[in-house]
């Protein structure tokens, strides 16, 4: 064993977040980011429009298993994220710290912050038919209901700061939902998105249910708008410009297309759901 | 021995269609700037019902202006008062249902059996419901503070004008908004008459707008900067459009489009039941339906014998004048959509298909269709993916549940669809699979103001009726 203080840090290799593995961009590209002092800190991937396909494909295919979970064991499994999450505190605070360039305790704040609205929103999965769902009272002998349903594969662009909990903001609803989702990660502050991908490796989350790009926005939003297997798109973090762009080709299916002022609400949940109504005669 | 059906025509005499109809802006009936004018035509005759005028860019400006002086008292008014001026509107539709169901007919071409039971109910039905809501919108789960947009520019189709007029205009005055709306070009009479049950109501100038025209005016609408939300019925293209047109302009946008609608039959089906459901489902209002049972998904061991009965029950089938109180199918709206189903249904025998047309004496004058089915039909076909909006169904075969709900699903389209089943879970599991908006258990073409009515994916954003409807008219559900 070395001298502990000679001893060199084994530093870590910043990589995606696809279909429940780690793997690097397939275009083999990567860029730097620093810290708030200018300092280099890491070369995460950056990923390419393949990578993010590929992440369109391994959403598609979770959505089925996970939309069609019980509403208890995805709350559960959305839990134990924030349990994971509370384990890698530390490593939340000292990121956000260096990135960021938040003091500890705000860089604490955030964290507590994001893990506590993580939960609130696990707890959602189970509640949000009983709140809005509804039995209708129509004119005839029919039994009519209807219930909110997952809307399928969502592209979350989180606001690029704070890092952690605007990601939170726009991500654990989507997935309350019943959605799989494809995070575009902040291009400025990555280290957040990538270190809750390595929580959400270990929490009994199926692959593909969430699938993490690192890179950047301006260069991945049009191919996710204009994809046409993705159903909707999260645009808090885009520009005007960009959301705009983002609008008119994500036209072409019809996406549902929506970005969010701060603070949690059930209607963030509904954003990225649809509505079902199901008709039955009543009779002998 | 036959017996024949003695005809039994409905009186137009209670109807009175003027030669000229002007725009209806801030209260009055008032000229376009420009003069011009177009003629609205009884498809069943070809006769020219009146002339109508054409809203031009100016005109809309107008009309906008109006609505926005309208909001200043419609927005500070008790909520409560609003719903009364709904219940009075709804009150006075009723009393002229007959009167407003024989000007549909006339204008439309559909029968009177469905204007008098369908289409005039329900619109009164819809703005009774919707005038409750006026003063309960912080009950109704859309946000804490909800808001109305503004000015609303509402743009409706013609296969159903009048209900299509009240799904629009009941929620939109309800949650506090003023309107300007324009109504398909070949259906404007029940909107203009419409008008009249506003001035009648004595409710306030300019809460509603109504400018007729075409797609022109239609584009003048998007385009107002003036107007706060759009909301839309009509075809998925035109959808997109305006979509793209609203883009980045901070605008609402509710998208009511097309569908191409699966009607899963199961081997255990009710088989009478079901061959009722499957004619509702395709030729009801002539198959002018966005929510249509245009697939015919039947399990393979039933298909001969349903199909056999299908046909014994299109043989029965009514096609003729649609003021006559015994008419099944009346006339297909206009020429133009003749040809567009004419052109789709030869691309079925192209494409190899079989035809099935139940034998019926067309009218001589007039735009007409005959009910028809296709066998023999791949998921590749044009009119197995693509909306036809008339007479004509694709009949598909499937062996397996998990089959049945592939290749309803397989469609850009999430509009409606429909089950038939004896069995309770086979129900509940292929609704639960099936990606679309509406779903008809053992029924279809059902439609309730209680009851929200949308589409999944390319079938439109939002939803209309019911409580997730209000949503569509209050800024306050983000």
């Amino acid at each position: 064993m070395s001298n502990s203080k000679s001893r060199l840090d084994v530093k870590k290799t910043y990589k995606l977040f696809i279909a429940g593995a780690f793997p690097r961009s397939e275009s083999g590209r990567t860029y730097e980011v620093k810290d708030s002092k200018g300092e280099f800190v890491a070369n995460p991937s950056l990923a390419s429009r393949k990578d993010l396909r590929d992440a369109v494909v391994a959403a598609r295919s979770a959505h089925g298993g996970w939309a069609g979970a019980t509403a208890f064991n995805r709350g559960q499994i959305l839990y134990r994220i924030a349990e994971m999450m509370e384990g890698r505190s530390a490593q939340f605070i000292d990121e956000i710290v260096a990135l960021e360039g938040l003091t500890p305790s705000a860089a604490k704040k955030q964290v507590e912050e994001a893990i506590d609205l993580w939960v609130w929103y696990s707890g959602w999965c189970d509640k949000i038919g009983s709140i809005y769902g509804s039995t209708n009272a129509v004119s005839g002998s029919f039994y009519n209901f209807t219930i909110p349903d997952s809307l399928g594969v969502v592209a979350v662009f989180a606001p690029a700061k704070p890092s952690l909990l605007g990601l939170v903001h726009s991500l654990a609803p989507v997935l309350a939902g019943g959605n799989t989702a494809i995070v575009i990660a902040s291009e400025k502050y990555p280290l957040s998105a990538i270190t809750l991908s390595e929580a959400i490796g270990t929490s009994d989350v199926p692959g593909g249910v969430v699938n993490i790009l690192t890179g950047s926005a301006a260069e991945l939003a049009p191919w996710a708008a204009s994809h046409m297997d993705i159903d909707g798109i999260d645009a808090t973090g885009l520009s005007a410009a960009q959301e705009k762009e983002v609008r008119i080709a994500g036209a072409d299916n019809l996406k549902r297309i929506s970005t969010f002022k701060d603070g949690a609400s059930p209607q963030r949940v509904l954003a990225f759901m649809e509505n079902k109504t199901v008709w039955h005669p009543i009779g002998v | 021995m036959t017996f024949e059906y003695s005809s039994a025509p409905e009186s137009r005499a209670i109807v009175t269609i003027d030669p000229v109809y002007k725009l209806f802006i801030g209260g009055k009936f008032v000229a376009p700037k420009a003069g011009k004018t177009f003629t609205t035509i009884n498809p069943a005759t070809e006769e020219v019902l009146a002339k109508i005028a054409y809203a031009e860019k100016s005109d809309v400006d107008k009309a906008v202006k109006a609505a926005q002086e309208g909001l200043k008292v419609w927005s500070k008014m008790a909520p409560s008062e609003r719903g009364k001026y709904l219940y009075r509107i709804a009150r006075i539709m009723q009393e002229r249902a007959r009167e407003f169901a024989v000007l549909e007919t006339m204008d439309n071409g559909k029968p009177i059996r469905e204007t008098r039971d369908v289409d005039i109910p329900l619109a009164a039905a819809h703005f009774f419901y919707h005038a409750g809501w006026a003063d309960k919108l912080e009950h109704a789960g859309v946000g804490n503070n909800p808001k109305p947009y503004g000015v609303v520019g509402q743009i409706i189709p013609w296969n159903f004008p009048l209900l299509m007029l009240a799904w629009k205009i009941a929620p939109a005055l309800a949650t506090g908004n003023t309107v300007v709306l324009k109504p398909a070009e070949t259906t404007p009479l029940t909107a203009l008459l419409f008008a009249q049950v506003c001035q009648q109501a004595e409710l306030p100038a300019g809460v509603v707008n109504i400018v007729t025209g075409d797609g022109a005016t239609g584009a003048a609408i998007v385009n107002h900067p003036g107007i706060s939300k759009i909301a839309f019925t009509g075809s998925t293209d035109v959808g997109k459009l305006i979509a793209r047109s609203v883009a980045g302009t901070g605008k609402g946008l509710t998208l009511e489009l097309g569908g191409k609608g699966a009607n899963i039959v199961f081997e255990d089906a009710p088989l009478d039941e079901t061959v009722e459901g499957i004619i509702n489902g395709i030729f009801f209002n002539q198959g002018h339906v966005c929510c249509a049972g245009s697939r015919l998904l039947i399990q393979e061991n039933i298909q001969d014998e349903l199909l056999e009965k299908l046909k014994s029950r299109m043989s029965q089938i009514r096609l003729g004048d649609p003021l006559d109180k015994n008419t099944d199918i009346g006339a297909i709206n206009s020429r133009e959509q003749l040809e567009k189903i004419t052109e789709l249904a030869l691309s079925g025998d192209a494409e190899g298909a079989e035809r099935f047309s139940a034998a019926c004496t067309i009218p001589a004058k007039g735009f007409w269709y005959p009910p028809t089915f296709f066998t023999g039909v791949t998921q590749a076909h044009r009119i197995a993916r693509e909306e036809i909006f008339g007479p004509v169904l694709s009949v598909i075969s499937f062996r397996t549940p998990q089959e049945a709900i592939e290749k309803a699903n397989n469609t850009p389209f999430g509009l409606s669809a429909g089950v038939w089943t004896d069995k309770g879970s086979r129900i509940l599991w292929t609704a639960k699979h099936l990606r679309a908006g509406v779903i008809w258990a053992n029924t279809f073409n059902k439609f309730d103001p209680a009851s929200p009515f949308g589409g999944y994916k390319e079938s439109g954003w939002g939803r209309e009726g019911g409580r997730h409807g209000l949503a569509a008219y209050l800024k306050g559900a983000k």
